[in-house]
């Protein structure tokens, strides 16, 4: 007995979380979803129970570091989660990155082959989950597809048209990070930059560095055009990993409790 | 509409030829780029679904049956579009007489009858000129039918539409399909001035109707490698 008495001892100097308080997981409310466009032949989106959250952001904005972190807090808090990305489709990511690596597909071409990415994990991964009330978590969604299309001057009109296919998620958060800061980050992380995410298809730079920068403005201000239309969250992603993940949990536990964010 | 690319100022024509599968279509254009070579024109002839690095993801598409009607709609624009930006619109812009073995109204016709919304499919295409010159082979469906099935004994599943769930019977399928794909292409025949060509008979017979329409439409002349007399 005299351990018990000890235990409960130490509880009281150092509480502990009552685990009753924790077994109840709410059930987030429905609220209405919608395609942007005409959406998937024969899919009801009042069938499409779950949440969907995009993360949108440049390669070194800690994009995947705060989707980690947001899968395991919020699976911790009792949601089920499916992950989805860029170029994860059964259908052609093999052909995608070999082309990527070749160089050779022009603009248009590149486009569409990002589409059918896209639309085939929406088909096979996000709309199936959805109905099946899980939360989806996006790493990036079709924003980051059209920024880079119209950095290389793909028609905003024809976008819209292809992406009408696209379900309006019930958040998305872009987390902006200045090209300087970004060019450190990536640094730290490979001590090299990416070819396609230096833009150096685009021929802006012979110097890879100046065109990175000069790439990622350019996509930041197509995203800020973006922003106009999708109005999509703008998070400030030079601050520390902490600070954003906490302005993302505040976010995303109000969709949690009220269905959406405002 | 868009224009043409005589109408865009390109130095080249495109001619496309359409048609159900087993209207022949495949067989006359064959024979049409053979005679203009002989004419000595400058000639490509492009095939639908044939760009290097989309074809394996369509063919795993396909025989893994992991095609819908928005993604096998999407994955043909991805494969047109590598041949049209690759090579129509260069050898087009280098003079030369650019045949087609289907173009865009294929895509028009099938992602229609599949349920994709008639304006998203051709606002995804608006970034092609049309043709200069559009045969439509017209078929009735047992002429079709019969010509597929003396080349190769079997239906393919995708042609025959067996997607859509018509039928269970992948004959009855093909019938129902191809009808449908062939009311769409008869909708379409007088908004792009497709010129029908009877595929009801003989190929030579066709042929020399083709070639008919291609002379007086066309001066081969200019589409010869310049500086080269004949």
């Amino acid at each position: 007995m005299s351990r018990t008495a000890h235990k409960s001892k130490r509880t009281r100097s150092k509480p502990r979380r009552d685990a009753s308080k924790e077994v109840s997981v709410p059930l987030p409310p429905p609220t209405p979803k919608r395609f942007y466009g005409h959406g998937i032949p024969g899919v009801d989106p009042a069938s499409l129970a779950g949440k969907l959250i995009v993360v949108e952001g440049a390669d070194g904005s800690g994009r995947s570091t705060q989707i980690a972190r947001l899968v395991s807090w919020l699976e911790g808090e009792g949601h089920p989660i499916v992950q989805v990305g860029l170029k994860r489709s059964t259908l052609v990511s093999p052909e995608l990155e070999q082309a990527k690596k070749g160089n050779i597909l022009s603009r248009t071409t590149l486009s569409l082959f990002y589409a059918t990415d896209f639309a085939d994990q929406l088909e096979n991964v996000i709309l199936p989950a959805l109905k099946a009330g899980f939360m989806v978590l996006a790493d990036r969604y079709i924003y980051t597809l059209m920024a880079r299309d119209l950095v290389r001057g793909m028609d905003l009109k024809w976008l819209k048209n292809l992406y009408g296919i696209a379900l309006e998620p019930d958040a998305v958060f872009y987390l902006q990070v200045s090209p300087e800061i970004l060019v450190q980050r990536n640094f730290m992380k490979n001590q090299a930059l990416d070819y396609w995410e230096s833009g150096m298809d685009l021929g802006l730079s012979r110097d890879m560095f100046e065109s990175f920068k000069l790439y990622q403005a350019r996509i930041i201000e197509k995203f800020q055009l973006l922003q106009k239309t999708y109005r999509f969250t703008i998070v400030n992603g030079d601050r520390s990993a902490e600070e954003i993940n906490r302005e993302l949990r505040a976010r995303i536990g109000k969709i949690l409790l009220r269905g959406k964010q405002d | 509409m868009n224009a043409t690319f005589g109408e865009a100022g390109f130095p080249g024509r495109l001619i496309a030829v359409e048609g159900i599968d087993g209207s022949g279509k495949s067989t006359q254009v064959r024979l049409l780029r053979k005679w203009l070579e002989r004419q000595g024109a400058r000639v490509y002839l492009s095939e639908w679904n044939s760009s290097e690095i989309v074809k394996s993801a369509t063919k795993r598409g396909k025989e893994s049956n992991l095609l819908t009607p928005t993604t096998f709609s999407l994955i043909h624009a991805t494969d047109f579009a590598d041949r049209y930006e690759r090579h129509l619109v260069p050898l087009l812009k280098a003079g030369y007489l650019v045949l087609c073995d289907r173009y865009v109204f294929t895509a028009f016709a099938r992602d229609v009858v599949r349920g994709c919304p008639l304006s998203w499919v051709r606002k995804i295409y608006g970034f092609a000129h049309l043709p200069d010159l559009t045969f439509f082979f017209r078929t009735s469906l047992e002429v079709s039918l019969r010509r597929i099935l003396d080349g190769r004994q079997k239906l393919k599943y995708f042609e025959a539409g067996m997607d859509l769930r018509l039928s269970n019977d992948i004959y009855e399928s093909y019938r129902i399909f191809q009808g449908r794909l062939l009311e769409q292409y008869l909708a379409m025949s007088g908004e792009f001035g497709f010129r029908v060509i009877d595929a009801n008979r003989p190929v030579e017979v066709q042929q020399s109707e083709v070639r008919k329409i291609v002379v007086d439409q066309f001066d081969l002349e200019n589409y010869r490698m310049p500086g080269l007399s004949l």
